[in-house]
C-alpha cells in the first residue's frame, strides 16, 4: 500500500476554457475550490445579512465579527486612511481564510497550497503599495528606504538593506502562506497515512496501535485549522503594514 | 488530509497529463491557476465592494444609531423624572415652609389673645379686691368709733355709781381716747 503525501496537492484539469498561444487554459479542481471559497464568502457575507437584525443571529454575526475584525485590524496597523483598502484587504483575508478552511475537509483541495496562488496574490499587494505610494507621495515615497536618524556613514547600507528587504517582500509574503499550507497538509497526510500503513501491515496490533498516529492527526487537524485562520490574519495584517507605508512614508 | 493510497502505487502525482513531479512547481499549470485566480479574485473583489461591506456596514450603522438613539431617549427620560424629583422637592419643602409659618402665627395670636384675657381679668381681680379692702377698712371705723362711744358711756356710768357724781363727758372722752391709744 502505497501512501503519497504530495498527490493531494495534484492539479487535474475538469475542462478546457481555452487557448493562450499555444497554451490550454484549463479550469481545473484548483479553480473549482477558488469558485467555491468566493461562492461561501458570498454566501455568508450577502446571505447572512439578508435579515439585516438588529440583534444578529450566527450567521449574521459572523459576518458583522469578520467586517468588524478586519476594519479594527486596518485601522490599528495603517490608520484610517488605510480604509480605502478596505475591500481589497477583506478579500484577501476572507480568501485566504475561506479556501484554508475549505482544505482542511478531507479529500478537498487547498488553493493556497501553490505558490503561484500565493504569489500572484502577494504581488498584487506588493504593486499595490508601489503604484499607490508613487501616486499619492511621488518621489517622497522613496524616504521608506532612508530610516530617521541613521548615521550619514552607515545610511548607504541601511539603504542597500531596506531596498533589498521592500523587494523580497513579496517573497517572504508568498512563501510563508504557501510552505505553512503545504507543510501542514504533508503532515496531516502523512500521520493519516501511519494509521493505515500499520493497519494493514501489522494487522489487529496495528490496527491497536494505530489510534496514536490517529490522535495525533486530531491533534494536528486542530492545528491546522487554527494555521489556516493565522495565516490568512498574518497575510492580511503584512499587506495593511506594507500599504501603511505607501500611505505614510516618513515612518 | 485522512484521505488514504488514492494515487494508486505506480505513479506518484502523475495524472492530469502533468509530468511526475512536484505539483505547486509545475510551470505548465501555472498560466490555468492563475487565469481562475484573477477572475475568482476580482468577482469576490466586486461582490465584497459593492454588495458585502456596503450591506454589513449599513446593518452595523442602522444599530448603532439605534443604540445611540434609545440611549439619548434614556437620557432624556432621566432628566424629565429628575427634574419631576426636584419639583416634587422644591414644592414639598415650600408647603412645610408655609405649613411652619401658619403655626407660628396662630400660636402667637392666641398667646396675645390669653395673654389680654389673662391681663382683663387680673384687672377685675385687683379692683375687686380693692372694693374689699376699702369696705373693711371702713366698716373696722365705723366699728372703731362704735366700741369709743359705748366705752365712754360705760366709763361715765362706771364713774357715777362709783362716786355718785355724773363725770364730765368732757374728760370721759378724753380718758377713754387715752386709754384706747394706749
Amino acid at each position: 500500500m502505497k501512501i503519497d503525501p504530495i498527490h493531494q496537492f495534484n492539479i487535474e484539469p475538469i475542462f478546457t476554457i481555452g487557448h493562450i498561444g499555444n497554451h490550454a487554459i484549463a479550469f481545473t479542481n484548483s479553480s473549482l475550490y477558488m469558485f467555491l471559497s468566493v461562492a461561501v464568502i458570498s454566501l455568508l457575507m450577502i446571505g447572512g445579512m439578508s435579515g439585516r437584525q438588529l440583534v444578529p443571529g450566527r450567521l449574521q454575526s459572523i459576518a458583522e465579527i469578520s467586517y468588524e475584525f478586519v476594519a479594527s485590524t486596518i485601522r490599528s496597523t495603517a490608520g484610517a486612511e488605510g480604509m480605502k483598502f478596505f475591500p481589497l484587504i477583506f478579500s484577501l483575508f476572507m480568501f485566504i481564510c475561506i479556501s484554508n478552511l475549505i482544505g482542511i475537509i478531507p479529500y478537498t483541495f487547498t488553493v493556497s497550497s501553490h505558490i503561484i496562488v500565493t504569489a500572484a496574490l502577494a504581488l498584487l499587494v506588493f504593486f499595490t503599495v508601489l503604484i499607490y505610494g508613487l501616486y499619492k507621495n511621488g518621489l517622497k515615497f522613496f524616504k521608506i528606504f532612508v530610516p530617521h536618524g541613521v548615521p550619514i556613514y552607515i545610511l548607504p547600507l541601511v539603504m542597500f538593506i531596506e531596498i533589498l528587504s521592500f523587494f523580497l517582500r513579496p517573497v517572504s509574503h508568498s512563501v510563508r502562506l504557501f510552505a505553512n499550507m503545504l507543510a501542514g497538509h504533508i503532515a496531516l497526510k502523512v500521520f493519516a497515512g501511519f494509521v493505515a500503513m500499520l493497519g494493514v501491515s501489522l494487522g489487529a496490533i496495528g490496527w491497536i496501535g494505530g489510534v496514536l498516529p490517529l490522535a495525533l492527526t486530531v491533534a494536528l487537524t486542530a492545528l491546522e485549522l487554527l494555521v489556516a485562520f493565522l495565516q490568512a490574519y498574518v497575510f492580511a495584517i503584512l499587506t495593511c503594514i506594507y500599504l501603511n507605508d505607501a500611505i505614510h512614508p516618513g515612518h | 488530509m485522512a484521505e488514504k493510497s488514492h494515487g494508486t502505487g505506480a505513479h506518484t502525482g502523475a495524472d492530469g497529463g502533468h509530468g511526475g513531479g512536484f505539483p505547486p512547481f509545475e510551470s505548465s499549470t501555472f498560466a490555468s491557476q492563475l487565469v481562475s485566480l484573477a477572475i475568482a479574485f476580482v468577482a469576490l473583489y466586486v461582490i465584497v465592494s459593492r454588495f458585502a461591506l456596503p450591506r454589513v456596514e449599513s446593518v452595523i450603522d442602522a444599530r448603532q444609531n439605534a443604540i445611540e438613539g434609545d440611549l439619548a431617549a434614556a437620557q432624556k427620560f432621566k432628566d424629565e423624572s429628575d427634574a419631576a424629583l426636584k419639583a416634587y422637592e422644591t414644592e414639598l419643602a415650600s408647603a412645610r415652609a408655609r405649613a411652619q409659618a401658619i403655626g407660628n402665627e396662630t400660636r402667637e395670636k392666641l398667646n396675645a389673645a390669653a395673654e389680654a384675657e389673662r391681663k382683663a381679668l387680673e384687672d377685675q381681680l385687683n379692683a375687686k379686691l380693692a372694693a374689699a379692702e376699702k369696705q373693711i377698712a371702713a366698716t373696722r371705723e365705723t366699728a372703731m368709733s362704735n366700741v369709743r362711744g359705748i366705752a365712754a358711756d360705760a366709763a361715765g356710768a362706771i364713774v357715777q355709781r362709783l362716786t355718785g357724781v355724773l363725770p364730765d363727758a368732757k374728760m370721759v372722752s378724753k380718758a377713754v381716747d387715752a386709754s384706747l391709744k394706749g
